[in-house]
């Protein structure tokens, strides 16, 4: 029987053994974006990922703007770490403009930046523990989130979203008896913290599930160019707040966690450890940090850059997280080029899922840290 | 005005001032290892401390890549950046490519950069824009250069999947990045 097919519509031949699954792009297991999945039987034959859902057009946008209305929207990829996304971008601004940031804002940036690593990585366990079906481990993080969304609020104004970095330092001083709280209330996240180690981390369901899946092996993810906790959890010591220290993280005592096995239990590790480290951080910087003067140089109004390009990288939540910023004198910057972990990231989707059962794809999906907003930008 | 029409000769003229003695030595002699190798084929735009610009032809970019891989350490591509030029008729694609395999790259960015003669109404996949590939030197550029064909109309040669990546599948207008397209109400 043969039908007449509307204009632009085509048939897809299908193969008897073969089906293809579309996972997404409004999948709960896969979040914003979609995964063309070819299975035979419960085995993955191929992966194609998809992404672009929520692509919104950022670099564009960057255009139009000049360098500081261009803060609040930079941010949106990453909502919930939007002090590290405008981390690289207030430093390649920085340096085009030729700013001195007062020390004390260098100490605020790394308090701020370490809180919303926090805020990032709760998120993402939370929603790790629910596609692992172990709904206590959504629970927690979501609940302890709130403690460093209260900091971020008293120190931002805004629970996420807090467009707090500007070039030449952060938005506002630190308010009335801030260090307290924020040391009492990161002593207290360490604690919880190192209960989620025993309720799921060394949960043997999670062990079973988790260990030996999605192997990514070292020669491997430095081949794909991967990033963050995926690279560092395959054996690579490489983070930048120690390789290529900015602000004032050359002052403090960081330690890199590194991992060997690179499969879906290490990478799904690693961001917990980075988190403890966050709270030595932030202990450190609350510290050292000078007790006053200012956290902000003037600017001029409509600042321009001169005919020159930076390429700037910070170490976010899911990784090196770059801002490629081409100038041209004017107001507005020529090219904005944002360079995500999480896109960076996406290539081992494909390569980790071949193989792989289909019922380990949320495992090993969740694992990457991968944020689907941020990638499509 | 006549700041911004003169900024293109103003970029090229930037390195002759630059090769000041101050310049960082290492990056200085990691930008001499190429010009050494590569004589005049290579032109470097800049060496900052841990950044370093090489301007190359496209002709020759995978010699650069290939030699840039091999004996100088770097291992994968951070970002590949398409910026256009309407005003040069050109679109240069920048590579940002980093080391984690030797530890004294490891605060070093290469950006090395190649342009394209830019083809004024692109026929997605078929335009003229073309460049050679880097993928079979670097793996992980494969879909950086997929954003970058979508974003800028550019067809890069020799990669095993050209297809859209981030945008629609039915998106039927100019590569957005491109200048000339322009956002409504600005």
């Amino acid at each position: 029987m043969t039908t007449q097919l509307p204009p632009g519509i085509q048939l897809e031949k299908v193969d008897e053994r073969i089906m293809t699954l579309n996972v997404g792009p409004q999948h709960p297991g896969s979040g914003h974006m979609r995964l063309i999945i070819r299975v035979d039987g419960d085995r993955i034959v191929s992966c194609d990922p998809d992404p672009g859902y929520v692509h919104r057009g950022e670099e564009k946008m960057a255009e139009y703007r000049n360098y500081i209305t261009n803060i609040p929207h930079l941010e949106r990829p990453v909502i919930h770490d939007s002090c590290n996304i405008l981390y690289p971008y207030c430093l390649g601004v920085e340096e085009l403009l030729g700013l001195q940031v007062p020390e004390r804002a260098k100490y605020v940036r790394v308090i701020a930046s370490e809180l919303n690593r926090f805020t990032y990585t709760l998120y993402w366990l939370a929603i790790y523990g629910i596609f692992l079906g172990h709904s206590t481990m959504f629970m927690w993080p979501a609940g302890d989130r709130e403690f460093a969304i209260d900091l971020l609020e008293k120190l931002t104004g805004a629970r996420v979203t807090h467009a707090y970095f500007v070039p030449g330092g952060v938005r506002n001083d630190l308010p009335a008896n801030f260090e307290d709280v924020c040391l009492r209330q990161v002593n207290y996240l360490e604690k919880r913290l190192k209960t989620y180690g025993d309720i799921f981390y060394d949960n043997p369901i999670l062990i079973s599930r988790t260990e030996k899946t999605g192997v990514l092996s070292r020669q491997d993810a430095i081949r794909l160019g991967t990033t963050g906790t995926v690279l560092r959890a395959s054996g690579v010591d490489y983070d930048l707040r120690v390789k290529e220290p900015y602000d004032v993280y050359d002052e403090l005592d960081v330690h890199t966690n590194v991992l060997k096995n690179g499969d879906s239990y290490d990478r799904s590790k690693t961001p917990w450890l980075d988190m403890l480290e966050s709270c030595n951080i932030i202990r450190q910087a609350l510290e050292k940090m000078p007790k006053s003067g200012s956290v902000r140089v003037k600017l001029k109004p409509n600042p321009k850059g001169g005919n020159d390009e930076v390429y700037k990288r910070v170490e976010s939540g899911r990784g090196a997280l770059g801002a490629y910023i081409v100038s041209r004198s004017k107001p507005e910057p020529y090219r904005v080029k944002l360079s995500v972990g999480s896109f960076r990231n996406l290539i081992c989707m494909p390569h980790l899922l071949k193989g792989e059962k289909l019922g380990n794809m949320p495992a090993v999906y969740w694992s990457l840290n991968y944020w689907p907003v941020e990638a499509d930008r | 005005m006549s700041d911004s029409e003169n900024s293109e000769q103003e970029i090229q003229a930037q390195p002759v001032e630059e090769k000041q003695p101050d310049l960082p030595k290492f990056e200085k002699d990691q930008s001499d290892k190429i010009t050494t190798k590569f004589g005049s084929k290579t032109e470097i735009a800049f060496v900052k401390p841990n950044r370093i610009k090489i301007n190359v032809k496209k002709e020759d970019i995978l010699d650069v890549a290939t030699f840039i891989r091999d004996e100088l350490n770097y291992d994968h591509a951070e970002s590949v950046t398409g910026v256009d030029f309407p005003a040069d008729k050109e679109i240069e694609v920048v590579y940002h490519l980093g080391s984690y395999t030797d530890p004294q790259l490891d605060k070093q960015v290469l950006s090395l950069a190649t342009r394209a003669t830019r083809e004024d109404d692109p026929n997605p996949g078929k335009d003229s824009t073309r460049l050679p590939s880097l993928r079979d030197i670097f793996y992980s550029v494969e879909f950086h250069e997929r954003e970058c064909f979508e974003m800028l109309g550019v067809f890069f040669d020799g990669h095993p999947d050209n297809r859209r990546l981030l945008l629609p599948e039915d998106w039927a207008d100019l590569p957005p990045l491109r200048k000339d397209f322009a956002i409504k109400g600005r």
